[in-house]
Order: structure tokens, then sequence, then C-alpha cells
């Protein structure tokens, strides 16, 4: 029910923020920033699944898979150009989700995360311990791509920062048309009641396969950036602890908006950040106790503080849906 | 020949402790519908105080006999804190909502623990090898054989019948029986479920530790050993089928002894078995290879 202007505004003062942000900030934090929001994507892709309340506890198979992507394509096609490798990871990733997700789509629950665990220490395994092709432990280094043809150079921070800002906002735009059409409704009815959907006559495997490609796309480019960014990735990318905690961050966020993965992403990669800085032996700790808390006290994460701040600022909006 | 008994061995030493670290973790999701990630931790706090009482006894210069009931008794120490700390003060919470939120929460609990390791044990590995060299080794058809592996053998075939015949010769059992089957009408019929729960998930705490404890002379105990253990007991519970005990005792001696054949075969695979292993079940039998199938809730 929200006005026209109301869903523009944001948009637009988040862009203006962002854009401007590499201006205001060290080159160490728009750096952090930029992985922050890379990972943003990922965790964006947890975060559709989990609309239909299946959680993916393998999600850094798409990170490792867009990652390594990258990697070889620069190895065996010599494919030295951003736009480029960012195809070919959205082809590869793709292709990924559209085979795994034919197996996936049959299960629920506990089932689906020991599933996507499985997919994703198998990607790990093989980078562990294929070490002539993956490097193994050592990882992978990857030369920072050009730009459209251009070289970033000494600008690097800066110009990976603008293009993942580019496919973020694409992302962003892409995921919320899709959440707004029948498919994307059709995640939240399966959360609610999957029999009553069938009996409507819309397919809950195929929406569930169509959601969980769109989460490996979303998952493969944010690997992909990632890759660029940092110019060196691990088989870690593919270890549960890192789905865990893009899980971790889904929650942290909340799923009530496109958006909320984004702050979520953000928030979570400034606190490790200071955390880790300020004390190397309880960042995780801390991590533990905010996921805790929020698990027990916030069920749907940092952004429904915000609807709880809107709810009170308007007298018209039932507060008593929740 | 050699080869194929080093693979045996091998193998049924790695099953041997892979039971004894997912027979608690299957259990507690037999009884309480929760698969618990914090179970690894629970598993290096036990290696942890393992080595740590085992080092004072032998520095205080006792018969090193004794590490081995000091061995156990850290790790029901280890169980008997962690375990009604956990179920009563975290997952208790948390019983009404849907498994992937109680996973969410031991995850949780998996970081905080974590930490806490590294601030009461420090970073620096920890390394009590006596027990394991004191034993001495054994020759088995041509192969000489540390004797502790034996005994870990032995501790895991005990616990796996200890806990059989507490379910199914015990009141007690019959008690948990009953509270899997139907919860609420064990409540009406005056079970005390929220007991059996503590006790269970207890249980389930002194077997993770006891695992640990056993292992903290074979290996070097450092931080992340609950991240590596916990995802190999995922997937030997999920091969035995979740809940299945029995079945976790047939998975774990599977994916040991293909553990052990990689190793000896094709080292670059050693740990994709496993995890292949674990989708094909996952794909083909999802309720494990002896679950029975269980009516989807919607």
């Amino acid at each position: 029910m929200r006005r026209a202007l109301g869903g523009a505004a944001p948009w637009l003062s988040a862009l203006l923020v962002s854009a401007s942000l590499p201006r205001l900030l060290p080159d160490w934090l728009g750096f952090l920033l930029t992985v922050a929001l890379a990972k943003a994507l990922v965790v964006l892709g947890v975060a559709v699944l989990l609309r239909s309340n299946l959680v993916s506890f393998g999600h850094g198979l798409y990170f490792a898979t867009g990652a390594y992507a990258v990697a070889f394509a620069a190895r065996w096609l010599h494919l030295r150009e951003a736009v480029l490798l960012i195809l070919v990871t959205l082809l590869v990733s793709g292709a990924l989700a559209a085979v795994l997700g034919l197996f996936l789509a049959r299960y629920r629950g506990i089932f689906f995360g020991m599933l996507t665990l499985a997919f994703s220490m198998i990607l790990y395994s093989l980078l562990l311990k294929l070490y002539s092709l993956t490097g193994g432990t050592d990882g992978m280094v990857i030369a920072p791509p050009t730009i459209l043809g251009l070289s970033p150079g000494a600008q690097a921070t800066r110009a990976y920062y603008y293009l993942t800002l580019v496919c973020l906002a694409l992302a962003l735009i892409g995921t919320r048309r899709w959440l707004g059409s029948p498919v994307g409704f059709l995640a939240n009815a399966i959360r609610d009641n999957e029999i009553r959907v069938e009996y409507m006559g819309a397919s809950v495997r195929r929406g569930i396969y169509r959601t969980y490609l769109l989460s490996g796309l979303l998952g493969g480019l944010g690997g992909c950036l990632v890759a660029f960014t940092v110019g060196h990735i691990a088989p870690e990318f593919s270890y549960w602890t890192q789905s865990g905690d893009f899980v971790f961050v889904t929650v942290l966020g909340g799923y009530a908006s496109v958006f909320a993965p984004v702050v979520g992403s953000v928030v979570f990669e400034l606190v490790r950040n200071y955390a880790y800085a300020l004390s190397p032996y309880t960042w995780q700790m801390s991590l533990g106790v905010i996921l805790l808390f929020i698990i027990l006290f916030l069920p749907r994460g940092l952004w429904s503080l915000l609807e709880t701040f809107r709810v009170v600022s308007s007298p018209w909006t039932s507060s008593s849906k929740r | 020949m050699d080869t194929l008994t080093i693979i045996l061995l091998d193998g049924i030493t790695f099953a041997s402790w892979l039971f004894l670290i997912s027979a608690g973790l299957t259990f507690a999701y037999g009884v309480l519908r929760i698969l618990n990630i914090a179970h690894g931790s629970i598993y290096a706090i036990g290696a942890y105080t393992g080595a740590t009482f085992a080092r004072a006894l032998l520095h205080s210069g006792a018969d090193p006999f004794l590490a081995y009931p000091v061995l156990l008794g850290a790790a029901l120490l280890v169980g008997l804190v962690l375990g009604p700390l956990l179920e009563r003060g975290f997952l208790r919470r948390v019983y009404d909502q849907e498994e992937v939120i109680t996973l969410l929460l031991t995850f949780s609990i998996f970081l905080i623990l974590e930490d806490a390791m590294k601030l009461i044990w420090g970073v620096s590995p920890i390394i009590v090898a006596e027990p394991y060299a004191l034993l001495g080794q054994l020759t088995v058809a041509g192969v000489t054989y540390p004797v502790y592996s034996f005994l870990l053998t032995g501790v895991a075939i005990a616990a796996g019948l200890g806990l059989w015949v507490v379910v199914d010769r015990t009141r007690f059992g019959k008690l948990i029986t009953a509270v899997i089957n139907d919860r609420e009408i064990s409540a009406a019929l005056g079970v005390n479920v929220p007991s059996i729960y503590t006790v269970a998930f207890t249980g389930a705490a002194i077997l993770a530790a006891l695992g640990g404890a056993l292992t903290a002379p074979m290996v070097s105990v450092v931080p992340g050993i609950s991240a590596d253990v916990i995802v190999l007991a995922f997937a030997v519970t999920v091969i035995g089928g979740l809940g299945n005990v029995a079945g976790g005792a047939i998975g774990a001696l599977l994916v040991g002894l293909l553990r052990s054949a990689a190793i000896q075969f094709l080292p670059a695979l050693e740990l994709f078995v496993v995890y292949a292993l674990m989708t094909v079940i996952l794909l083909f039998r999802p309720e494990g290879l002896f679950g029975g199938v269980e009516v989807r809730r919607i």
C-alpha cells in the first residue's frame, strides 16, 4: 500500500549516498564496503529462499563457484574483461543451479539444508584437494580485470566499488520486480501453505526451482565481485562456516525488503572488522550473542526495527497483523 | 594383503571415532528434533578439558595409567555441565519453533563457544600424547598398530551398546520412545517431558565430550576442530538416517572404510568420497540408509 513516491525515495537517497561514499571514505573502508556489498548479493540469494522457509546452509557453493569461475576463465579463456567475466560467472552458476535445483526443489526443512550443505562441501573438498588445478589451501590469485576495456590501475578500489554498486543496484531492482511478480508472491504462499498453493493450480516445485535459480545467480555474482575486489580466492569460500555466515547475515538483516540484506551485510562487515581489531578472540562471540538475541527477540531481523518504527508513525497501518 | 589390513584397521578406527561424535548428535535429534551444531563445540571442549586434566596429572608425577580414568572423568564433567546448561538455558526456548530456527540457535551457541575456548585455552595447540603411546603397539596380520586405536573402538562399541540398553531395555528408554512418538500425549499421561529432554541432551553432550577427550591424545588440540568435526558428524548422521543411532553406526563404518580406502588409493578424494556419499544418500534415500519413511507434516 506504499505510495509511488515512498517507494522511489529510499532508492534515490540510497543511490546518492552510496555513489558519493568513495569520495568521503578512506580507501580501506571503501574496500570493506565493496566486499560487504558484493556479499550482500549472496545474502540476497539466501534471503529469497528464506522467504519460502528454505534455509540454504550451503550458499558458499555459489560464492565459491562465482569466484573460481573468474579464476578459471582468466586462466583458460584468457579473459581479462570484467563484464565478460561476470557473464561467464552468471552462465556457470546459473547452469549449476539449474541442475542442482532439479533435485533440491523436492526437499524442505532440514533436508533442504543438509543437501545444500552436502553440495557445498563436495565443492570444498574438490577445491581443497585437487592441488594441481586449484592450488589447494593456497587458493588462486586473480589479476585485476579491466572494466569496459579500461584498466583501473591505481584507482582499483574505487573502480570495483562502482562496478559492484552497479551490479548490486541492477540485482536489487531485478529481485524486487521478481518478488512483485506472481512467482515472487508464490514464494510467500509456499511458506504459508504448500497444499493450498497446489490447489490453486500453481506448481510449488516450479516456484521453488525458479527461486533457487535466482538465488544461485545472485550467489555466483557475489563471489565473482569479491574475487575482483580481493584478488585472491580460497576453498574456504565453499566451507560451511562461510555459508553459515551468509545465513547469519540474512537473519541479521531480515528479509522483509530487498534492502535488508544490504543493511545486514554492511553492518556485519563493519562489526566484524571493528570487533576483530578490538579483540581478536571475542569477535565471533559477539556475533553469536547478536544472533542469539535476534533469534530470541527479533525474529524478523534488524529491518523489523525500522518496520516497527513505521507502524508506530502511521496510525493507519494495522499493527495487529504481526 | 597388508594394504587391505591397513584399510580395515584404519577404517574401523576412524569409524569408531565417527560413531562417538555422531551418536550423540543423532540421538539428540531423535528425541529433541534439534540438529545441534554446537555438538562440535562440546566435542572440542571435551578435548581441551581432557588434554588439560591429563597434562596436569602427568606433570604431578602420578601413575600415568590414571590418565584414562581422568579423560573419562573430564568428558563426564563437560557433558554434565554443558548439557543441562545449553538445554535449559537456550534450546528449551525454541522447541515449538521450526527446525531451521533451532539450527540457527545452535549455530549462535557454536560461535560463542568457539571464542570461549580461545579465551580459556588460548590459540596455541595442546599436545598430550602420553596416553596414546603408553599402551604400546600390537601386530595384527603383519601390520603394527597402536593399541589405543583398539581402545577407541572398544569405547565406541561400549557407548553404542550402552545407548541401546538404555533405550531398549529400561523404563527410561520406554519413556524416551513415548516422547519421541508423541510429545503431547506423553505429557498428558504424566511423563515429565522437559526432564526427559534434559537428560537425553545431557547424554548426547557426554558422548560428544567423550569423543573429544579420547581424541585429544591422538591429535594436537587446536582451535577450529569443532567446525571440522561437526560437518563430518552431519554427514554420518544423514547417511545413517537422522535420529537413528543404529543407522549412525553403519553410517560411521561405511564412511570410515570408504575414507581409509580413498586415502590408500586416491588420497586427493579423501574428503570428497565422504560428502559424495552423503549427497547420494540424500538424493535417493533422504530418510537415511535405515530410516523409516516419515510422513511429511505441512
